[in-house]
């Protein structure tokens, strides 16, 4: 294996955190290379707007989606079962490419709520430690929201979120959610102008007692030049966004937002089609010495690097490790071990309303991925669970992202699949139904049954074992989704729909059934080695010179969009590198 | 002076990844710039009118029934033959999808639950010719011999029917897992863009009132309850391009 110069910094995967950090690194001086397994995308080459809209090659035949013959997972919905391997993608989608999930992604720009931050704590204090239910593994997370609010904003101001504020240090502002934490300044721009169903919606939450606002959106709601002089045009509410990336530089994206300033740091060097296999320790293991990557002819390189950053999707930073040798992998059994511990999704449901097509017409294509009114009345612990016997929420919206009709032709449950009926029924609803695919964002708690491992029979194309993932719904997310489900129903009955179908979540996940791409866990972060894998700074408890970066960090996945979480904690973490680590290489924290 | 190096590591051809309509991708160097080269952008390729790339005569005739009553003609709309579904299919049959390109095909191959998706070790190309070929000879078993193109309406909706509930067998096919994809595909066929061989005339688009590709809506975000006026436009077509004849 040929060896490549030495280099200060290897980061693994060019998506938002990669990108972050390597902006970040590359202008503290150092010499930064970053290895993504997917090709270099732009916006003229890979989605101008002349071809941009197009639903089967982007939506159905997942034009910037890594492919399961490059790398995918085995799946189980238990222990006590036979994992078999994700042959197509269904459950969640997988970016690949530089830009990663943050070019393909709606850009709905959620802060987790601050009592998540201290969820096990927060619920002991108020319910008692007997209400967390037997199984469930939620866990602090060893950094508070007020740390993390500065990060957030800079987040938000990188990517020019489009929102209304409902808690500027404190004060609680109209319109804005109320349940949200202080935030230090505005959003950096107003709320996006909103579509019929959203404006019905939130009259309709209003009239009920709830209180409405604008989903904060990272598609623009007027020209943005962020603070590193990158400009976003407004966004031309086309229709199609999440799957697709936008033609019109009005998505917050690594391409919209840092990468054409970070090419340009002399320090940044970039590899395309270039899939690392192995982060490579030395003979004590307790310290990285670079990676290994596979080129397309399938050759493969060592570069050596001082500190190693993961910054891929979640799954594959907890891979890397499993593969790497770092720490023990988690055996739920023997109750040993961390990596791949607390694995999590999202407990997403819906309801779909009809209405009157001779009074409603929604034009379900004018929208953009983050647009639509929500409510966070039942998100976290914003409303009493004591009664209800479950933990855990969600917001709720009128979030349509879309009428592209071979994905959204709503019809009345009950209706033939094919046929003259079926064809009636999508004439009949589709102008005049409301269908929002995650109207009800149900968090995921953590179990000691949930969790990824290597599997024993399927292997990569490199031959090595592929990922196991073991999930399931539990009751208290059947019940949470339920109990959401309904609220969401009333809300749309109240708009003066005819017909409401509930779509609750029910029965065992389902791996080709869509919610989000939000997976999250598998490589926590904590106070206690014992029951993390990074420290409160992302950082491996068991390398020092290595950093885990992303939502493989969340101990358990709230009711919200993960994204701006992950960017907040990805500043936070280069904060602590620049002003901490690179003074005085060594653990952050002590064990 | 900006440097653009976009260096090859080396050459050769090793390795192929997978795009879905793109060149192969090649690992390559970035630094200095962004990198750019002209010509670099895949639009699609329109799907041209002729003959089956995929299908025999025979069983293009029978994806034309089958389609026909799956998303069946009347007043307000054309039906899937009429839309070009069968010519969408066969192309994307006779393409990376009829190939299973990009999936993952390593064994075993175990059937397991409903929830772990399929396993078929089969592509899409193969298990439509068995279905095909099954289809026929359940009509033949079931309607004195006759082939499922020469069956009346309802009992061809008997036939589909039986694909539906997973009781007409195909050899090493799950009856409803084929079932899943012929009516997915059947539906992509009459609502994807008319470059790829369906949605004819946008037909599928104007019947619901779908505006397509139109990539800007920013003067109708305000506009709540009111009617689009606009007709559609695709990717490589709208009505005023047209000679006045053919609108």
């Amino acid at each position: 294996m040929r060896k490549l110069p030495h280099k200060d910094v290897a980061i693994i995967g060019l998506g938002w955190t990669g990108s972050i950090m390597a902006h970040g690194l590359s202008e503290a001086g150092l010499d930064v290379i970053a290895f993504e397994r997917g090709p270099w995308r732009d916006t003229a080459q890979d989605f101008p707007p002349t071809y941009a809209p197009d639903e089967y090659r982007y939506r159905v035949r997942h034009e910037l989606f890594l492919r399961p013959a490059q790398m995918t997972f085995t799946f189980r919905n238990n222990p006590s079962q036979t994992a078999l391997p994700i042959r197509d993608w269904g459950a969640f989608m997988l970016g690949n490419g530089v830009g990663g999930g943050g070019l393909h992604w709606n850009a709905e720009m959620w802060r987790f709520e601050p009592s998540q931050f201290m969820l096990k704590t927060h619920l002991t204090e108020r319910y008692g430690a007997k209400f967390i239910p037997a199984g469930m593994t939620i866990q602090d997370w060893g950094v508070t929201y007020d740390e993390l609010e500065p990060h957030y904003d800079r987040f938000e101001y990188l990517c020019g979120t489009a929102g209304t504020a409902g808690n500027l240090r404190g004060a609680i502002q109209p319109g804005g959610n109320p349940f949200e934490g202080p935030r230090s300044r505005p959003y950096p721009t107003p709320a996006q102008k909103q579509p019929f169903n959203a404006t019905l919606f939130a009259k309709a939450a209003r009239e009920m007692g709830h209180q409405p606002f604008p989903q904060p959106s990272g598609n623009m709601s007027q020209p943005y030049t962020n603070p590193l002089g990158v400009t976003l045009g407004p966004c031309t509410f086309c229709g199609y966004c999440e799957w697709f990336g936008c033609g019109n530089y009005s998505k917050a994206s690594p391409q919209t937002t840092i990468l054409p300033v970070l090419v340009k740091q002399p320090g940044f060097t970039a590899r395309d089609n270039c899939e690392v296999l192995r982060i490579v320790l030395d003979a004590g293991g307790k310290r990285a010495t670079g990676v290994v990557f596979v080129d397309t002819d399938g050759e493969e390189w060592e570069q050596p690097a001082d500190l190693v950053l993961c910054c891929a999707f979640t799954p594959f930073n907890v891979q890397l490790l499993m593969l790497s040798g770092v720490g023990e992998i988690y055996d739920p059994a023997a109750k040993r071990g961390n990596v791949g511990r607390n694995f999590t999704h999202q407990t997403v449901s819906t309801a779909t309303a009809f209405f009157d097509p001779a009074t409603h017409r929604f034009n379900p294509f004018v929208a953009s991925g983050a647009i639509g009114m929500c409510i966070d009345d039942f998100n976290g612990d914003n409303f009493d669970h004591g009664p209800l016997g479950f933990v855990g929420g969600g917001y709720m919206g009128q979030v349509q992202t879309n009428g592209r009709p071979i994905e959204t032709t709503p019809v009345p449950a009950g209706t033939p699949t094919w046929g003259a009926k079926w064809k009636a029924a999508v004439k009949q609803n589709y102008n005049s139904s409301v269908y929002s695919g995650s109207g009800v964002h149900g968090s995921f708690y953590s179990y000691d049954d949930v969790f990824l491992d290597l599997d024993p029979t399927y292997k990569d194309r490199f031959g090595r074992p592929l990922m196991r993932m073991t999930i399931d719904f539990h009751e208290n997310e059947h019940k949470m989704s339920a109990f959401l489900t309904d609220r969401y129903a009333e809300i749309l009955r109240a708009m003066g729909a005819t017909r409401v179908d509930k779509l609750p979540r029910t029965g065992h996940y389902d791996v080709t059934d869509y919610q989000t791409s939000h997976l999250c866990g598998g490589a926590v972060m904590g106070a206690e080695p014992s029951t993390s894998v990074v420290n409160r700074y992302q950082q491996s408890w068991d390398v020092p010179n290595l950093f885990v970066i992303g939502a493989s960090s969340f101990p358990q996945n709230a009711g919200y969009n993960p994204t701006t979480t992950v960017g907040a904690l990805t500043y936070w973490t280069l904060d602590a590198i620049v002003n901490q680590y690179l003074k005085a290489p060594g653990p952050l924290v002590q064990a | 002076m900006l440097i653009l190096n976009r260096r090859r590591l080396l050459s050769g051809t090793a390795l192929v990844l997978f795009t879905a309509s793109s060149a192969p991708s090649r690992a390559g160097t970035i630094a200095g710039a962004l990198p750019w080269a002209p010509g670099a952008a895949a639009p699609p390729r329109p799907v041209v009118p002729g003959p089956w790339h995929f299908f025999t005569p025979a069983e293009g005739r029978t994806v034309e029934a089958i389609v026909d009553r799956i998303i069946p003609p009347d007043p307000d709309g054309p039906g899937a033959r009429d839309a070009g579904c069968a010519v969408f299919i066969d192309r994307q049959l006779a393409g990376p999808f009829g190939r299973a390109e990009g999936l993952y095909d390593h064994g075993p191959f175990v059937t397991g639950t409903k929830q772990q998706g399929p396993q078929s070790r089969l592509d899409p190309a193969t298990q439509y010719r068995g279905a095909l070929r099954a289809i026929d000879a359940y009509s033949a078993q079931h309607h004195d011999g006759r082939p499922f193109v020469d069956l009346a309406a309802a009992d061809q909706d008997a036939v589909i029917g039986a694909i539906e509930d997973g009781s007409l067998p195909i050899e090493d096919v799950v009856t409803k897992d084929f079932w899943t994809m012929l009516l997915k595909n059947t539906r992509q066929g009459f609502f994807a863009d008319p470059v790829y061989g369906g949605n004819r005339d946008m037909a599928a688009w104007k019947w619901i009132g779908f505006p397509g590709a139109r990539y800007d809506y920013s003067d109708w975000i305000d506009r709540h309850n009111e009617p689009y006026p606009h007709a559609p436009i695709g990717i490589a077509e709208a009505p005023l391009w047209r000679p006045a004849a053919s609108k």
